[in-house]
């Protein structure tokens, strides 16, 4: 076994972009854990997603084995961990498994929405907190004014923060040595019964469902018989190993160390992030806390475009959410989409994350249905409902009032640009809470009602300051306002996968933003199509897509039919992408790209 | 049962492979090369011949097409052998259609007697526009001076003369289009081939129109203007539209084409020739192997030539024939449509097709009306079995 001492275990956290993947590679490379020539950039960003956008989505783990300058030998178990707002919950699930984390501002950026968010985060953790100023090689880095700033804005200690450029290299030695010096080592007891955190899982084509977790107190090995603390699941273990990154088996895990085990897992059911592990017999009495639920805030429905793909979708979307814990998913049938799912998200981001790996990880087509978040519905009668897809909202004759979820969000933009976020901030219904600054930049609170958020808000933001704000956000509450639901009606038909729930004053505005997209979304047909947007029978915005006049390429193929047919038949494969509603054809990205404004 | 290609007809298609130069927008399989030997390319046409004659017995020729490329390049003694070598296969119509394909240059026009002599009677000519600098931008290499001498000489010799436009060219506008289509008119032709632009990949200006270097081209609303008005001064003159691209005085149609478009049969002799043939009860789509020189050397060893052949089910016979029926004034034939596939038609379909104003029904027979014709891709598409 390792002992105690010799273990550190951090996670790498920052606002979006500051370089945690990078830093991550360094300290691999460093710790010659990934020979100079299999290195490539960002390498725990190992998901096709991840790598085209260039943002990390999930967490990861890696060990590391680093002789100290005091001559003893190490083992760093690092997990790197996502910037964006929409997986937060990524990173809190992260920091239960480690004790300390490495805090990475970006010397040219500065202190951004996510680093206080993830700073917050950390010390409910307990962590201890070793700040780093990245991207020192850059000229406009500017380390002096970014500590004062952290210790100004966040109040933490940053005289020792390590300067380093994970690009170049410059530091890195510091902050391995910094992580044995100033980080803790784990507890734990070796010969108490087995206490495992379960920290992640995901389903692996060839190995099944892999679990990641963390000893806390006792052994796993090979053969040993577990229990699932919170499901009961019981399984014999088949392999134990670490991530290096790739997978390494290894004969057990001790207390302080993070590894995975595989355990021919059948339900993904059974493996609940948070949950304990421990022996079948004479395990554990009481469990680990566990992790704090995460609360999906966006819902849609997802549907195969090819209905004869329902049970594929559900199969793919169980798996998905093994890896996935912040995604919640029921069932739904809708009289013009057939069978699919209702789905939870922790944003927009997160929803499109996942309707991707989808498609592309599982081949199958989807139609997303109009995003929406979770109403509180207060009927006449006394009762309460919670209203997740507008298309169930109850005759407004029976409902007393509507409440809305609100969030506290946090802006943090340079001055020249406040203007522009104050003014978005009250175009979305937002009230101010707090301004202050920490230097030439503003901070700002505002109390917004997540719906006007949650679709395009971070891009709107982003565009109207030209990428130099940052935003964060918290659920408050709920809280009643004059909504009503907005009906879009296409060739005079409602299509009930674009309803919404919007604010009365906002509908007119909401309703014609959303027609002209629709009449750029959808193609032209051999008829022309009216597109309506209407409040319970009112007509509130209307635009009319033309018919489509010419399309016939009228060119002489002579007894060569086989080419015509082709390029009628891709013709025809194109319209399989879309979905009927009446006769008409709605392109399957419509439903999301109808929701966001473009001003 | 009657076997349905009966109702089409049967004609001949013969490639012809080669042109003086390859224009920038064309994707016919039409190479440029500096010796053609005449004389292997009869033997070969000859040979080809023999082997689809011996699968297609008992049948009476309708009609014979060279084309290409650029078969006015063809010396009239190959012309001349395999019109002799006819009569040795099948019976002949008695108004047998014999058309071939020519680019209206003073050289080409020449020939045009003695390809009358050895039995053409129809002239196909790409004039393709009427004034030099849009004949130079859609890179031919005859001026409009020349093609009507061309067209003269070509009326002289041969009473069914059609000539090619291609229109919807680089900022081509309305107006312009009309004056040049009444100046074609005034020619009083009796059949002409009026195609708008088609910008295909592959061609030089596929690969310009990709990078976005090729502007000037007409968006849909002015295509679809160009359209109507095509018909309008067409029909004005006495030529109406009797497929979407081809119009006629009545009697004066193409009769090849035709067999194409009313699901006949055709042999396809030649590189990359594409053909159609019933054979034991099944239909097949036949590909020539497109290279001009493996065709040659494939069927001078003795092979067919075909690189390709496949039998067509059901579902793709029908598909063909309502992609083709449809593109004609004719129409498709319902009873046809159940006997060449008894997968039930799209009923709900056709009538919303019809409520839309897109198809017409009359007496078995189903339509594409004037306006469904401008949309006939999203009309057949709509129309395909799925
Ligand atoms: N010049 C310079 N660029 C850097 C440095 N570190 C990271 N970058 C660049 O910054 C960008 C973001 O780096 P990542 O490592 O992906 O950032 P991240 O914090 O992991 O981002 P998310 O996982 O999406 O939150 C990339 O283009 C990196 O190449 C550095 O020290 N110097
Ligand atoms: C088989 S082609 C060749 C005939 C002859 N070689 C010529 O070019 O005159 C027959 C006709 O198709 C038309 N054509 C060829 N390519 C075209 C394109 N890309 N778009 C529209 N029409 C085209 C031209 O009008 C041409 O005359
Ligand atoms: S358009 Fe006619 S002449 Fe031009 S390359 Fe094609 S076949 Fe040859
Ligand atoms: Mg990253």
């Amino acid at each position: 076994m390792t002992d105690l001492a010799h273990i550190r275990n951090f996670s790498i956290v920052a606002h979006i972009d500051h370089g945690k993947s990078t830093l991550a590679d360094r300290l691999i490379q460093e710790t010659k854990t990934v020979a100079d020539r299999d290195m490539k950039a960002q390498m725990l960003d190992s998901m096709d997603i991840e790598r085209e956008r260039g943002i990390t989505i999930k967490a990861q783990t890696v060990r590391l084995e680093y002789e100290a300058d005091d001559g003893q030998n190490y083992i760093l178990n690092l997990i790197d961990t996502p910037g964006h707002v929409d997986f937060a919950y990524e990173v809190s699930r992260s920091m239960r498994a480690v004790e300390g984390s490495l805090l990475v501002v970006d010397s040219t950026q500065g202190v951004e929405a996510q680093t206080l968010a993830n700073v917050y985060q950390a010390i409910d953790a307990d962590h201890e907190i070793v700040p780093v100023l990245n991207k020192i090689d850059l000229p406009a880095a500017d380390c002096d004014r970014v500590a004062e700033q952290i210790e100004d804005v966040i109040g933490i200690d940053a005289s020792g923060a390590i300067q380093v450029s994970a690009k170049t290299g410059i530091g890195i030695h510091e902050v391995l040595e910094a992580i044995v010096a100033h980080l803790p080592a784990p507890r734990g007891t070796l010969d108490a019964p087995l206490k495992a955190m379960l920290v992640d899982s995901w389903y692996d084509p060839y190995l099944g469902v892999v679990v990641l977790v963390r000893i806390m107190d006792g052994k796993l090995r090979k053969g040993d018989r577990i229990r699932m603390m919170q499901t009961g699941a019981v399984y014999p273990v088949d392999r134990v190993g670490v991530f290096r990154p790739g997978m390494i088996p290894v004969d057990e895990l001790t207390p302080g160390e993070i590894g995975f085990i595989t355990a021919s897992i059948k339900q993904v059911r059974d493996t609940k992030v948070g949950d304990t592990i421990t022996t079948e017999k004479k395990g554990c009495e009481t469990p680990l806390p566990g992790f704090k639920p995460s609360v999906p805030v966006v819902f849609c429905g997802l549907f195969p475009v090819d209905s004869n793909e329902f049970e594929d979708l559900r199969d793919a979307i169980e798996k998905l959410a093994l890896n996935d814990a912040s995604f919640s998913h029921e069932m739904e049938t809708s009289a013009a989409l057939g069978f699919g799912f209702r789905c939870g998200f922790l944003g927009l981001l997160h929803l499109e994350v996942i309707r991707d790996r989808l498609e592309r990880e599982y081949d199958i087509d989807l139609i997303t249905t109009a995003p929406s978040v979770v109403y509180h519905i207060h009927m006449k009668d006394g009762e309460t409902r919670e209203l997740h897809n507008p298309a169930d909202m109850p005759d407004p004759s029976h409902v007393e009032s509507i409440d809305e979820p609100r969030i506290k969000a946090t802006i943090l933009v340079p001055d020249e640009f406040l203007g522009d976020v104050l003014k978005l901030c009250q175009d979305r219904r937002g009230i101010q809470l707090d301004l202050t600054y920490a230097g030439s930049r503003a901070m700002v609170v505002y109390d917004l009602p997540l719906n006007e958020v949650v679709f395009d808000f971070y891009d709107r933001l982003k565009s109207v300051t030209k990428g130099y704000a940052s935003f964060d956000y918290q659920l408050t509450g709920y809280r009643a306002d004059n909504l009503v639901k907005m009906q879009i009606l296409v060739n005079d038909e409602p299509v009930d996968a674009l309803s919404t729930m919007v604010h009365r004053d906002r509908a007119e505005m909401r309703g014609r933003a959303m027609v002209e997209k629709l009449k750029d979304l959808i193609p032209r047909h051999m008829f022309k199509i009216p597109i309506q947007a209407a409040i319970g029978g009112k007509v509130i915005a209307r635009e009319t897509l033309s018919a489509l006049r010419k399309d016939v390429t009228a060119k002489c193929y002579g007894g060569d039919a086989t080419r015509k047919k082709k390029l009628l038949e891709k013709q025809k494969a194109g319209k399989k992408k879309m979905r009927q509603f009446g006769k008409v054809d709605i392109p399957q990205e419509a439903f999301i790209s109808a929701l966001k404004l473009d001003g | 049962m009657l076997e349905d290609w009966r109702l089409g007809g049967f004609g001949l298609y013969i490639h012809w492979p080669f042109c003086e130069s390859k224009c920038p927008y064309c994707d016919f399989n039409s190479h440029v090369s500096r010796s053609i030997n005449q004389e292997a390319w009869r033997n070969a046409f000859l040979t080809a011949l023999e082997h689809y004659a011996r699968e297609t017995p008992d049948r009476v020729l309708n009609s014979v097409y060279f084309g290409g490329g650029t078969p006015s390049l063809m010396d009239a003694n190959v012309v001349g052998s395999v019109l002799e070598a006819l009569p040795g296969h099948w019976a002949l119509a008695n108004d047998l259609e014999i058309t071939l394909e020519a680019n209206p240059s003073s050289v080409e026009a020449a020939r045009f007697d003695e390809y009358r002599s050895i039995g053409v009677n129809r002239i196909s000519l790409g004039i393709q526009a009427l004034n030099d600098p849009d004949l130079k931008r859609l890179g031919r290499l005859h001026t409009a001076s020349a093609a009507l001498n061309a067209l003269e000489i070509a009326r002289s010799s041969f009473e069914r003369v059609n000539f090619d436009l291609i229109y919807a060219r680089q900022d081509q506008s309305l107006e312009a289009w009309r004056e040049e289509l009444q100046r074609a008119l005034s020619f009083a032709p009796t059949h002409l081939s009026l195609y708008q632009l088609t910008i295909e990949q592959g061609t030089a200006f596929g690969d310009l129109f990709d990078r976005g270097k090729l502007p000037g081209l007409p968006e849909e609303d002015l295509a679809a203007d160009m359209y109507d008005a095509t018909q309008e001064l067409c029909e004005a003159a006495g030529l109406p539209a009797y497929e979407v691209s081809n119009h006629a005085r009545l009697g004066q149609e193409s009769r090849h084409n035709l067999t194409y478009w009313r699901g006949g049969d055709y042999v396809g002799i030649g590189p990359g020739a594409h053909g159609r043939v019933t054979v034991g009860g099944h239909r097949y789509a036949t590909v020539g192997t497109p290279s001009p020189n493996d065709w040659l050397k494939e069927v001078a060893s003795g092979a067919s030539g075909e690189m390709q052949r496949d039998r067509l089910s059901p579902e793709d016979h029908l598909g063909e024939y309502l992609m083709m029926g449809l593109r004609t004034n004719e129409g498709v034939d319902l009873a046809r449509i159940e006997n060449i596939s008894r997968k039930p038609i799209k009923h709900n379909k056709i009538k919303d097709l019809i409520d839309i104003g897109m198809l017409e029904m009359s007496s078995g027979t189903l339509r594409v009306t004037r306006r469904g014709r401008a949309v006939l891709n999203s009309v057949t598409t709509a129309l395909l079995p799925d």
